[in-house]
């Protein structure tokens, strides 16, 4: 079986600040990671290989700088990476972020591609339907559980919705995106650390595509940001340092004077 | 191409959700500006008697495809009938809630159509040439960004739920009903077995008096205390991300940037820090009671009655003094 996992390369969002000064996001010294929800997707991917065997690639669009995220993927398990990376594609929105990604996994095999469902700097969800769509692959989204029978090459999974699950069948090739919650990914391993040594992040740029210029980066991407903000909040509010009885005291008689008790 | 807004309605467990009526009340108020119809696309299976719904909150023509492949979601034959109904009304705008549904069809659609889609969004504004600008939060709520899609149509965005206001229920509105037929294609994903839990009890959404538990309240007692709290205010309890992840609380009870926004009339957060994401799941809520031990903690920037104290020490003294109040 032949597995693709995309993944990105995020800023930890839970470690970004707000500089007061500028108002500016402090970007200096947050550390880069594997978006959590692509994390569990190499996992899953993983798993199927350790019980059906399986070639995992991990594949990736950004800057250089990934090679990192990929190398890591690499010393979990997988076997081979990609890495999308060009000044053509810069600026790119979903649509063409997924265009290209599509256009890549077009010249390769695969019975599975396996994404995150949402990366949490963006939190879109959208750049793994759309690479079904360009692909014409049946997909399933919000994956919590997935099996698979060798014999019937039919894949099993579990759809997850805010009331509610769906069991859903499906052969390959499709597209999952998953939950974080479908598994705990594994720590990079001391034999996957040294089998580094002899696994390269193979580098695909604009010359290796066959795609059209025009729906690339910046100038491909139908949406454009028109300005960015923060949100300003009043700091300056007043507190009350209460005692537990008086804070009590004044809560109920609030309620109560809003007729709520 | 008309100037048409056209929601993709959501409706699961033979109910329309209320994000569709939110869509539509939005709707109604970007179509004031450059006079537009709001048209919405019902789908499904024996779903007529939904129609009623839709109208009465406002949409002026609905467009209805009923059809036994609708009967369960699935994202194919969903994803073929908007496309082709999308592609026959031209519509300007197209809104989808931000719903696990709709974050599965709408890049799907999306995609089809060759357009751009705007995810989750929280802040929807129309200029008068049609053009839509479609704010969103991004790095887990720390920036907004103002989004614009100006030379594709139809202009699509994903609207996260409970954040815009429906309008008043009419039923004497009345609007035309557009019938349409797809010839669906065979599918490829087969639906084993679906388990819906259509539970619209406690529903944080819809509560009026929310009791919100973060960090700061850490033991069992004072949790115990706060869901007793909002039982006897008429309320029910919801959460911080904290307590989500430290399975005290159930994930569907979490307010914030991944959970739910949530606008009661009274939200009361004890001990809650206050990070961006969960602010931006409750900022709207009419009144909000914070107490914490930490004087600098963020939720005191949103709150309305902001008190500096052990929110483990006032939960248990506040249920006699509401005792004592509603006696009086």
């Amino acid at each position: 079986m032949e597995i693709i996992v995309c993944l990105k390369q995020v800023p930890n969002t839970t470690e970004i600040k707000i500089d007061p000064v500028t108002n500016t996001l402090k970007r200096d010294g947050v550390e880069s990671i594997i978006n959590p929800d692509d994390k569990t997707g190499l996992e899953v991917a993983l798993q199927l290989k350790e019980q059906f065997g399986a070639r995992v690639t991990v594949l990736s669009m950004g800057p250089q700088q990934a090679e990192k995220a990929l190398g890591e993927a690499l010393a979990m398990g997988a076997d081979h990476a990609i890495l999308l990376t060009d000044r053509a594609f810069a600026g790119a929105d979903t649509l063409a972020t997924s265009k290209t990604i599509a256009a890549a996994i077009k010249g390769m095999p695969y019975d599975l591609i396996i994404a995150g469902r949402q990366a949490i700097d963006g939190d879109t969800a959208q750049v793994g339907p759309e690479i079904a769509e360009h692909l014409d692959l049946p997909q399933i989204s919000y994956a919590c559980e997935v099996g698979y029978n060798a014999d019937t090459k039919v894949f099993t999974v579990k759809r997850q919705f805010e009331d509610g699950y769906q069991i859903l069948e499906v052969e390959g090739p499709c597209l999952l995106t998953v939950l974080s919650t479908a598994c705990k990914p594994r720590y990079m391993r001391v034999k996957g650390l040294v089998d580094l040594d002899n696994k390269e992040v193979q580098i695909l740029r604009r010359s290796d595509l066959v795609i059209e210029d025009e729906v690339l980066g910046l100038k491909g991407s139908p949406t454009k940001v028109k300005q960015t903000f923060n949100k300003q909040y009043n700091t300056n509010k007043q507190k009350l340092v209460l005692d537990p009885a008086e804070a009590a005291k004044l809560i109920a008689a609030t309620l109560k004077d809003k007729h709520l008790i | 191409m008309s100037k048409n807004i056209l929601i993709i309605a959501e409706q699961r467990c033979d109910r329309v959700q209320n994000v569709t009526f939110e869509l539509i009340g939005i709707a109604k108020e970007l179509a004031k500006v450059n006079g537009a119809e709001v048209e919405v696309l019902l789908m499904g299976h024996n779903i007529a008697g939904q129609v009623s719904d839709v109208v009465g909150y406002g949409a002026d023509r609905v467009i209805l495809v009923d059809d036994p492949c609708l009967a369960s979601y699935l994202t194919e034959p969903y994803a073929q009938a908007a496309t082709e109904v999308i592609r026959e009304r031209t519509p300007g705008v197209v809104l989808v809630g931000a719903s696990s549904i709709g974050r599965d069809l709408a890049p799907r659609v999306a995609a089809r159509l060759n357009t751009g889609l705007t995810a989750d969004c929280t802040k929807l504004a129309m200029n008068e040439d049609g053009t839509l600008e479609m704010t969103r939060p991004a790095f887990g709520g720390n920036l907004f960004a103002t989004i614009v899609c100006p030379d594709h149509r139809p202009q699509m965005s994903t609207v996260r739920p409970g954040v815009m206001k429906k309008c008043d229920f009419d039923a004497s509105r009345s609007a035309e009903v557009v019938h349409k037929e797809i010839a669906f294609a065979p599918q490829k994903i087969r639906l084993v077995e679906e388990v819906k839990v259509c539970s619209v009890v406690d529903s944080i959404e819809d509560a009026k008096i929310l009791v919100a538990c973060g960090r700061g309240v850490g033991n069992p007692t004072s949790i115990e205390q706060a869901k007793n709290l909002a039982n006897e205010l008429g309320g029910t309890y919801c959460s911080s991300r904290a307590l989500v992840d430290a399975c005290v609380i159930e994930s569907c009870r979490q307010v914030g940037q991944t959970g739910k926004t949530v606008r009661p009339e009274c939200y009361v957060a004890f001990g809650i820090s206050g990070a961006v994401q969960h602010l931006a799941g409750m900022e709207d809520s009419d009144y909000i009671i914070a107490v914490n031990k930490d004087e600098n903690a963020s939720i005191f920037n949103v709150s309305d009655l902001g008190i500096v104290s052990d929110a483990n020490k006032v939960l248990p003294l506040l249920r006699e003094e509401i005792e004592k109040l509603s006696r009086a």
